[in-house]
């Protein structure tokens, strides 16, 4: 017993080690992150490790005020192509899962086949074309540019989660409800959504966060400077001030924030949204 | 379940339908009429190449480069940060260890990173000048200066690589942990009471239930891989000399740098039938393990 006692303080103290050293490992890069907004290029060059002493706030100021970067406008437009993306998957897709769940017609299982060939085809087969038709379409460089095709692929999956949450409900409260009056928009409007709240924000969440951080369709769709989402301004800020590390670690800590705010407010959805696509998949 | 009457199917399934098949099925398609041409993007498309496209694809030295570093980047997933994850895993879903949900929560943070922040930040560590590398390597070796990581042509893969573990390690980590709690708790017990070692409960109940998530993620890394395109970007996209280059890099240079829209989308159809033979072979092995 003894032995036993001795031998789980070990293996505990192996697991700690192993978990400290990943939070190291993790913590390191963000923790230069912060700290290098605060030092001088000199600094950076002596200590990159360091606590930094003086601090230097203006890197941080002279970008939250706006005379360095377009951090503010850069945020308002991951914003907005966020919520956009965020609007039209919601609508779509819960109009087409529910359907897709509830509702009896000849096409059903066709339909959600041909909504889940979206799940084999990924944005990068189809970005050239995708440019061709946008510019056809005079959307280029427009926000409902990268909103569309952000939601367009990211449907397949999201009508699958929603179909499956829909399709759980008893089918005695349908019937209830059919005899209470209620045609399938009134079931879906008062019954079905009340009651679906947690998928309704797994899928909100994944979707936000997908788009918050997406480069590639911005990249694509986007020209004039004042339209640039984070991850782009990034980029174009790091072109730039090639030189200026500090500047660059204050931008980047900046950016960091707001997806570390969502996590941490949304962790519950996102982590539900991984497990339902995991057990599903 | 009711039976629905035509409006109500048009309204409800109408606007996910136009948005999906205006948006993923006929681009595309469309790449692959355009993989048949020479094409430059403007005006009409009237250069048939025929399966010359298909040809150069096959010849072409950069993406054979391109494809191997997809491979390695597969390779490495698969035996370095498939292994971490599950390690991880199993350390954080035991419920009685202390701060498990603090670690768990905490090494899922580089996952909700964008790529292109990861990719910067992690450029600045390998800053011969500047970076965390410069006094790793003054540790290592006093006299000489630290080597330029990203910029030599030897080492930028391997330090991509670095960055796409500690990126996605966490993801995997998660999905595990899923799958480790759909696990019945008394089937790990009774082994355990029947003297069982924690090596055999591990072989024997622990990945025999967590075959679903595991077969998962390994698609997911597998696919993933191949389709890599943000981190490598802000990584110096490719550069120098095509060394970091993967698959899709390439694509977006060949059509939307150099407008040779024809050949972009023949790489593009590549990419998606690498995919799909993937997907299909991975699931007819599973399928025959199951029999």
């Amino acid at each position: 017993m003894k032995s036993m006692a001795r031998q789980n303080r070990l293996t505990d103290a192996l697991r700690y080690t192993a978990c400290a050293v990943m939070v190291l490992v993790i913590a390191v890069p963000l923790y230069i992150s912060v700290m290098g907004g605060f030092k001088s290029v000199g600094q950076l060059r002596a200590e990159p490790l360091s606590i930094p002493h003086p601090y230097y706030w203006n890197q941080y100021l002279d970008m939250l005020s706006g005379r360095v970067g377009g951090f503010w406008s850069e945020l308002l437009s991951s914003l907005l192509v966020g919520a956009g993306t965020v609007a039209v998957v919601l609508v779509t897709g819960t109009f087409a899962g529910y359907a897709l769940a509830r509702l009896r017609f000849r096409l059903n299982r066709v339909l959600y086949s041909y909504f889940q060939l979206g799940l084999l085809f990924p944005l990068a087969v189809a970005i050239l074309p995708l440019y061709v038709q946008l510019r056809t379409l005079h959307l280029l460089d427009t926000r409902i540019g990268v909103i569309l095709p952000q939601a367009a692929f990211g449907l397949a999956m999201m009508i699958m989660l929603l179909r499956g949450f829909f399709r759980a409900i008893p089918l005695e409260l349908e019937e209830a409800a059919a005899i209470d009056g209620y045609g399938p928009f009134g079931f879906l409007f008062r019954i079905t959504l009340p009651l679906s709240t947690p998928i309704l924000a797994t899928v909100s969440v994944i979707t936000l966060v997908a788009s918050w951080n997406n480069f590639f369709t911005p990249l694509l769709v986007f020209n004039s400077q004042k339209k640039f989402t984070l991850p782009m301004g990034v980029m174009d800020f790091m072109g730039e001030h090639a030189a200026d590390w500090n500047m660059i670690l204050a931008f980047l800590t900046l950016a960091i924030i707001p997806a570390v705010v969502i996590y941490v407010l949304c962790q519950k959805y996102i982590v539900a949204g991984l497990a339902a696509g995991a057990i599903k998949g | 379940m009711s039976r629905a009457s035509f409006l109500t199917l048009l309204v409800l399934i109408g606007p996910a339908f136009v948005l999906f098949t205006g948006l993923v099925i006929i681009p595309v398609f469309e790449a692959a009429v355009f993989s048949f041409y020479k094409w430059n993007g403007l005006g009409p498309m009237v250069n048939f190449r025929g399966l010359q496209n298909y040809l150069q694809f096959v010849q072409d030295v950069i993406v054979h480069k391109a494809l191997l570093h997809n491979l390695l980047i597969a390779f490495v997933s698969l035996v370095i940060e498939l292994p971490l994850a599950m390690g991880l895993a199993l350390i954080v879903s035991n419920r009685r260890f202390p701060g498990a949900v603090f670690f768990r929560t905490f090494f899922f943070l580089p996952y909700m990173l964008s790529e292109v922040i990861t990719g910067v930040l992690w450029q600045f560590i390998y800053h011969p000048q500047y970076g965390l590398v410069r006094d790793l390597w003054s540790v290592v070796a006093p006299s000489a200066t630290a080597p330029a990581l990203m910029g030599s042509a030897s080492t930028v893969l391997g330090a991509i690589l670095v960055v796409i573990v500690w990126k996605y390690f966490g993801l995997h980590m998660t999905i595990y942990i899923a799958g480790l709690q759909d696990i019945p708790q008394e089937q790990i017990e009774a082994a355990t009471i029947d003297g069982a070692s924690r090596g055999r409960i591990f072989r024997s109940v622990v990945l025999p239930g967590m075959r679903t998530a595991i077969q998962l993620s390994v698609f997911f890394s597998m696919i993933g891989s191949f389709q890599l395109f943000d981190i490598v970007w802000a990584m110096g996209k490719g550069d120098p000399v095509n060394a970091g280059e993967t698959i899709v890099t390439y694509m977006y240079k060949i059509g939307l740098q150099r407008f040779t829209i024809g050949y972009g989308s023949t790489i593009a159809v590549c990419i998606f039938l690498i995919c799909l033979a993937f997907s299909i072979v991975y699931q007819r092995i599973l399928v025959k393990e199951i029999d």
